[in-house]
């Protein structure tokens, strides 16, 4: 692989744009191909349907090879809490980029949130610089549904790979009724995870950011209608 | 690994540990599973980086064919040729270096860079 293409396909990543290095095996010759550009390649239809699956892979001619290469899933955290605290370790071992947002400034702060990326801003504020997609996964955890009500709407309808939420049953009930009231469909609300993170008894909040984190992988990799973005 | 490492830090990210070995002057090969057939442990699209020295990230299989895959990275970092090799139950050198799984893997050694 020459450098230039090496380095290209890392800034895609960094970038979070969709790219697929073409090579064809027996010559070590290849050509990095953008979603943008993919109509116009001569293997049009082939890029278009690993791009859509995520998967790398070898074509029938048994020579040339796809690395394909769709964005790291990421996980976007409503809530600079205890919680999010012990998440931010756990989502970078997994390989998730993860953003923190919560308008209230005592709890979004760089010390207690020393290497994540962190908004103090409402979240429709930021979330204009951190846009929702299929490769995002939404997890809600204020308690306060002036801060998480708008975002868990936003990521339905962006349609992200998880939506979780923290609280009880009772708790998600309100929720559910206050969502239904807001225009969304039972058919939509019935996607968020609530109470949050799998059944694994989890107590403090570190082991319930692992609880979180085993759910949203659960969900990015077994899911049928889920991407599945390769690290 | 501590909180502030990059995932290339830690060498999780295979292809910005190869960028930042290849930055540093190493010459390097990079290793990809490009088939696989039953069960293997790695899937499709996984790399391992190796340097001339046999320093290596990443992983092609559960560690069992790793050894084999550095040895052919080594000389193709020297030919400046690629190279696909494939391990599986079937043939003598897999049962050597083993891929106990009983699966069969396809993988592509090719140079990178300069």
């Amino acid at each position: 692989m020459r450098r230039d293409l090496l380095v290209a396909l890392n800034a895609a990543r960094q970038a979070r744009r969709a790219v697929i290095l073409v090579t064809d095996t027996p010559s070590g010759e290849a050509r990095l191909v953008g979603e943008e550009d993919a109509a116009r390649d001569p293997l049009a239809p082939e890029l278009d349907k690993r791009f859509r699956s995520g998967r790398s892979g070898m074509l029938e001619d048994g020579r040339t090879f796809l690395t394909v290469q769709v964005p790291p899933p990421r996980l976007v955290v409503i809530g600079a809490v205890h919680i999010s605290q012990a998440l931010a370790p756990v989502a970078r071992i997994a390989g998730f980029d993860m953003v923190v947002i919560d308008p209230r400034t005592a709890f979004a702060s760089e010390e207690r949130f020393p290497d994540v990326p962190l908004i103090a801003e409402w979240p429709d504020e930021a979330l204009k610089g951190v846009p929702l997609d299929a490769y995002t996964g939404l997890v809600a955890l204020t308690h306060d549904p002036k801060i998480d009500d708008g975002p868990i709407l936003a990521a339905l309808a962006a349609n992200c790979f998880y939506v979780g939420a923290l609280g009880s049953r009772k708790t998600h009930g309100k929720r559910v009724e206050r969502l239904l009231q807001a225009g969304a469909s039972a058919a939509e609300l019935e996607r968020i995870h609530a109470p949050i993170g799998m059944n694994i008894g989890a107590q403090s909040p570190a082991e319930i950011a692992i609880a979180i984190m085993a759910e949203v992988i659960a969900t990015l990799r077994t899911s049928a209608d889920s991407r599945r973005a390769v690290a | 690994m501590s909180a502030n490492q990059t995932a290339a830090e830690s060498g999780l990210d295979i292809l910005g540990t190869a960028e930042t070995w290849l930055g540093e002057g190493r010459r390097i090969a990079l290793a990809t599973v490009v088939e696989t057939w039953g069960s293997a442990p790695r899937p499709v699209g996984s790399h391992l980086v190796i340097d001339e020295e046999g320093n290596f990230q990443g992983s092609v299989s559960g560690g069992c064919v790793e050894g084999a895959v550095v040895g052919e990275a080594i000389d193709v970092i020297g030919s400046g040729a690629p190279r696909m090799l494939e391990f599986g139950v079937a043939d003598e050198t897999a049962w050597r270096v083993g891929l106990s799984c009983g699966g069969r893997i396809r993988v592509y050694v090719e140079p990178v860079g300069p």
